[in-house]
């Protein structure tokens, strides 16, 4: 035998997955959602994408390369990711240099000042996605009219605003919201996209089910809790309901931004706790906030309390009772 | 189906050999028996340079209560009884023995005979399985005769046979299983009268339904045993997976043992070894060793003497491949890689497995994205990410708060990290540390009490 | 206007509760402290390495304010000068201590001794130790992942990546100790710091026999014994199949290191003694040569250093008398000349001479 043997401690297999294919994996599972907000708001979109994609790698990889020195890690695809949900959180008619400040802020600011993936407390793409809706609170939220436009009453607000300014969450039809058919930020707006991505990641087995469903779950139960306390028909006692789980970032954030490795806890029991926070704070933030939406607010302030989650919150121990 | 509740992975199973029927491997011309193959004291030997030894004769003596009696695996001349390379290149006591053809012990039976009927009673079969130095063949090498001395105020109440050889690659378990069940069983009835239970389960992974459906039929006849199938799911081999698998049962972190569930465990050729031992009187000196791997020629099942060099089984089948990386000791997932590759078959020997080519190295490490991966595999409800931080920074009291001594170093944490961390690597430095850190402790009170 | 008073009157108000609750917050929580510990603590270091035993300089300055008796109290950075400048403070008797540097005992360079395996795990000489041997024949030796270089506080020791072991900074080596704690080899020793940072030490700590020793590195120790025979201070005792040079005996005479046969003995900040000595059998290799075939006078003087079926015989062969591979029997054994040069080694093997 020519080589000489390898030592090294047990186990000697490695897992079939990797970081990149991991990172490769939820762009797949973004992908559908991305051609949906191409047929719903043009061509437009792959332009923010594509810029918002090539502004996180080129500032990961400038970072890297200039300032905090150290290995190049743009090739494990985090940046993308990190670049497509940004994209996913701004509305098509977005101007060009408002995406690369996001970008910025969500690269330089929110992931590398921290040491890069894996060390990051706070969502990159969401902390940019914040930065910029209170920076150009104009910008982030004219949404384009549908380009099949047959809604004329929604043209350039988005369901849940509308909701919020007095609209009757039963006047919306619920297939609009399942197959995009709304305004919104570009990812957010075909929920049967994202769940068509969340099944991807299932079987792939890159996330598990705890955290987006207990997310909407909490979001489900809220909204039918205070549906009944408003002592609404036996129609909006569903539609209410399902009108919150649908429209809006929440099954965007549920499933693409709650379940981001980094940002969320390390345990079964500690992610189910961080899900109802999340559920639980956007509800609140969505009907008696400011804002009509709060699905990032919510995952943002839940991730400032994922440390003292891992802190407190330990696996179920074998052998102790 | 059955199965463990916390943690655990499904590596690729690669069984290669499953089904190869087992060969006996031809003697060997030289063997090596070191003095230490078992958990507990090394045993002394009795016998020096020049002298003449039969196949079956004690060559070296229990040390003490916690260590077990060596049997010569072949007839011949003492060659040496001095410090030999072991597997890891680490100097070891062994006795060298050269071959002088084949002559046996006349009391041991050579027979295949099948003897059922066992008249012996706990205390007799307890002294015959000491005195054919019987550890643990499954890898642990935990001296069989202390574990069925049942300590005074516990008490046992089942009997659970491991067949269950979770481990990917080795067939040594199923094949003794398929072949010789019922010998097998009759150790298990032999077991069951040693530590006074009516029940035995013997927990076989769904991996191997001909051993299943084998051993079912066979256990028809015998009263009070029960086939388990189990869901496929490494680590259920470990003792402590296996009891919760079979009886819902948990064992309490250390220092508690599974006796304090009323269970004791033994593995499916320890049992055949019993049967050997109580009905044949015959020690043990040979075992089944599964030789596998995906680069070689002919993967296998052989009966192979203690001793026997390690090259030997890499020669049986077919060589060494050109780009083989890697020897391991057990198989892929707790097996010790080896360099020196005449370093002898041991009684926890179960395989040899060669990895070949890229399967060889590990990959570059990456950076740890917090996944939580390894805090979901893991069987005994750690965090393994935590604990090899805080193995680097040398926080012991912190691991030690955090469970380290539960670890069973099962590998499922490294093996499904994304990022290819050697996890384990510190767990393990971790472990040993804080154990060395609390026997410290203990000696240092011991005394003032 | 009056919003205005009002404001700043407001402030002046909460401004003084505050301060009133602070200041008897303060007083309830107050710990009282000798000031004296603040003064010590300034006077060390303050590198907190732990190289006195305690787990910073705060501790440190506890137990040397608390203590009556500071002889036991040592810091290892701030040398003799910062216990004194501290006992002078404090009225107390310094401890005396030599100061000293990290020595890396081991000549092991990938060059003089060869890796065997690749090793794979994590790259931690800790982690590798309780595998396996490493990936040479050495047992002893070290292991080279850098465990100590991880531990430095001090940025004193570092890998040569063209040998692969680690290298002392005596300049900046504080003698903290850490290093020594870290390897799991016990290959690092403190050591007593000559001017200059000169040294002369055993560089190698494998308890091996000399054979052994040969067969996986070309820069162990034998324990041939020449060393200690030479040494007129009685400095160096061979022990366990090893020799050892005691630091407080040696006085840098050299004299060992020119007669090592395996260049085990380094030497450092320090030319090698003229080799009057080694010169003369130098010159005298023709002379030998031609006595080799003869082998009348130049028979070689023989010691047995092993017993057992396979002694090992170390032939001291001041006069040389085989210069090619030229076997020959002495004393019913076999005599191979194994390395050439100026101190050739020459190996007898066989039977109890």
């Amino acid at each position: 035998m020519a080589n000489k043997l390898i030592v090294s401690p047990s186990p000697h297999v490695q897992s079939t997955q990797s970081t990149s294919s991991i990172m490769r994996d939820v762009v797949i599972a973004l992908l559908p959602a991305l051609v949906v907000s191409v047929v719903v708001f043009g061509a437009s979109v792959l332009f923010v994408t594509a810029l918002s994609i090539a502004a996180c790698v080129l500032f990961e990889y400038l970072i890297q390369k200039f300032v905090v020195k150290g290995g190049c890690t743009i090739n494990n695809w985090s940046a993308v990711v990190t670049g497509l949900l940004l994209a996913f959180n701004l509305p098509a008619s977005i101007p060009w240099w408002i995406v690369v400040i996001g970008a910025f802020v969500a690269i330089g600011v929110a992931k590398m000042t921290f040491g890069g993936l894996g060390k990051n407390p706070f969502n990159p793409a969401l902390v940019g996605r914040v930065f910029l809706l209170i920076a150009y609170p104009v910008q982030m939220t004219s949404f384009p009219a549908v380009a099949n436009d047959n809604l004329d009453a929604l043209s350039g607000a988005t369901p849940l605003a509308a909701v919020k300014f007095g609209a009757s969450a039963g006047e919306l039809p619920m297939t609009d919201l399942l197959l995009g058919n709304m305004p919104g930020s570009l990812g957010e707006v075909a929920a049967a996209a994202l769940i068509l991505g969340f099944i991807y990641l299932l079987w792939r087995k890159v996330i598990t089910w705890h955290i987006p469903v207990t997310v909407l779950a909490t979001m489900a139960v809220f909204a039918f809790v205070v549906a009944l306390a408003r002592g609404g028909d036996a129609a909006l006692l569903w539609q209410f309901p399902l009108f919150h789980v649908l429209a809006g970032g929440a099954m965007l954030g549920a499933i693409f931004m709650a379940t981001d490795y980094a940002t969320s806890p390390m345990t079964t029991k500690g992610c189910v706790i961080f899900a109802v926070g999340i559920g639980l704070i956007t509800m609140c933030i969505r009907l008696w906030g400011a804002y009509p939406e709060g699905m990032s607010f919510a995952i943002l302030i839940m991730n400032a309390v994922v440390p003292l989650i891992n802190k407190y919150i330990k696996p179920k121990r074998f052998g102790v009772k | 189906m059955k199965t463990f509740p916390i943690g655990g992975v499904h590596p690729q199973e690669n069984k290669l050999s499953r089904a190869k029927a087992i060969e006996v491997l031809p003697l060997p011309e030289v063997v090596q028996i070191p003095l230490g193959q078992h958990i507990g004291a090394p045993a002394t030997a009795i016998v020096a340079k020049g002298d003449k030894v039969l196949t079956g004769q004690k060559i070296a003596e229990a040390t003490g209560f916690m260590s077990a009696n060596i049997h010569s695996p072949i007839s011949g001349t003492v060659q040496s009884v001095d410090m030999q390379l072991n597997g890891q290149g680490l100097r070891q006591m062994m006795i060298t023995i050269k071959r002088e053809g084949d002559e046996w012990v006349e009391t041991i039976d050579r027979s295949t005979e099948i003897k059922r009927a066992c008249e012996l009673d706990s205390a007799a079969i307890i002294a015959a399985i000491k005195e054919a130095g019987i550890v643990g063949m499954g890898g642990a090498t935990f001296p069989t005769q202390v574990k069925l001395s049942i300590p005074p105020g516990k008490k046992a109440e089942c009997l659970i046979i491991n067949g269950v050889e979770c481990e990917p690659y080795l067939t040594s378990d199923h094949r003794t299983m398929l072949e010789l069940g019922e010998e097998m069983l009759i150790g298990v009835e032999i077991l069951m009268k040693a530590i006074g239970v009516e029940k035995a389960y013997v927990g076989i992974e769904n991996n191997k339904p001909d051993a299943i459906a084998h051993l079912t039929k066979l256990a028809a006849d015998f009263k009070g045993v029960e086939i388990v199938p189990l869901k496929v799911m490494y680590p259920q081999g470990g003792e402590k997976q296996l009891i919760t698998a079979i009886t819902g049962r948990q064992v309490p972190p250390p220092p508690a043992l599974p006796i304090d569930v009323g269970a004791v465990v033994c593995n499916a050729s320890t049992t055949y070894a019993v049967y050997r031992a109580v009905q044949k009187n015959m020690p043990l000196i040979e075992r089944v060793v599964t030789i596998t791997g995906k680069g070689l020629k002919e993967p296998k099942n052989l009966l192979t003497r203690m001793g026997t060099p390690i090259s030997a089984l890499i020669e049986a089948a077919g060589g060494l491949p050109e780009d083989a990386g890697k020897v391991i000791n057990g198989g892929p997932m707790m097996g010790r890689a080896m360099i020196n590759l005449d370093s002898p078959v041991t009684k926890g020997c179960s395989g040899i497995t060669v990895m070949s080519g890229k399967d060889a190295e590990r990959k570059e490490i990456g950076q740890c994205m917090k996944c939580a991966k390894c805090v979901t595999a893991c069987p005994m409800g750690l965090e393994p990410y935590w604990l090899a931080k805080m193995a680097k920074k040398q926080n012991w009291e912190a691991m030690e708060e955090q469970m380290i001594t539960s670890c069973i170093e099962c590998g499922c944490c490294q093996s499904t990290c994304p990022a290819y961390l050697p996890l384990l690597d510190w767990v393990r430095l971790g472990k040993q540390t804080v154990m060395g850190l609390i026997r410290a402790r203990m000696a240092a009170q011991a005394p003032k009490k | 206007m009056e919003v205005l008073l009002y404001t700043i009157l407001t402030l002046c108000v909460l401004g003084v509760l505050a301060a009133v609750i602070l200041y008897f917050v303060a007083q309830k929580f107050k710990v009282v402290e000798d000031p004296r510990i603040d003064d010590v603590e300034k006077m060390l270091p303050g590198a907190n390495c732990g190289g006195c035993g305690f787990a910073g300089c705060r501790g440190l300055s506890e137990a040397l304010v608390k203590n009556d008796d500071i002889s036991s109290l040592y810091c290892p950075v701030g040398g003799g000068e910062t216990m004194k400048a501290v006992a002078a403070y404090l009225g107390k008797a310094a401890a005396e201590k030599e100061p000293q540097t990290a020595t890396v005992r081991c000549g092991g360079s990938c060059e003089k001794r060869a890796r065997t395996n690749k090793y794979d795990g994590a790259k931690s000489c800790a982690v590798a130790a309780s595998l396996y041997v490493g990936e040479t024949g050495c047992a002893f030796g070290c292991l080279g992942y850098g465990d100590c270089v991880a531990v430095c506080n001090f940025d004193a020791i570092q890998i040569n990546p063209a040998t692969g072991l680690p290298e002392v900074d005596a300049d900046k080596c504080t003698a903290c100790g850490a290093c020594v704690k870290a390897c799991p080899k016990l290959v690092i020793e403190l050591r007593k710091k000559w001017p200059k940072n000169r040294a002369v030490y055993v560089s190698c700590v494998s308890k091996d026999k000399g054979a052994q020793v040969m067969k996986a590195c070309k820069a162990g120790c034998i324990a041939c014994g020449k060393c200690e025979k030479v040494c007129a201070f009685g400095a160096i005792t061979v022990e366990n199949n090893l020799a050892y040079i005691d630091p407080l005996k040696c006085k840098l005479c050299r004299k060992c290191v020119n007669e090592c046969p395996t260049g085990a003995i380094t030497l450092v900040g320090m030319e090698p003694l003229p080799k009057v000595a080694k010169a003369a059998p130098a010159a005298k290799k023709s002379e030998a040569a031609e006595a080799a075939p003869k082998q009348a006078e130049g028979r070689p003087t023989i010691a047995l250093k092993e017993t057992g079926n396979n002694p090992l015989v170390l032939v001291n062969k001041k006069k040389a008398v085989m210069e090619s591979k030229a076997a020959t029997s002495v004393a019913g054994a076999v005599v191979e000349l194994k390395e050439s040069g100026k101190n050739p080694l020459i190996l007898v093997r066989g039977k109890k001479a």
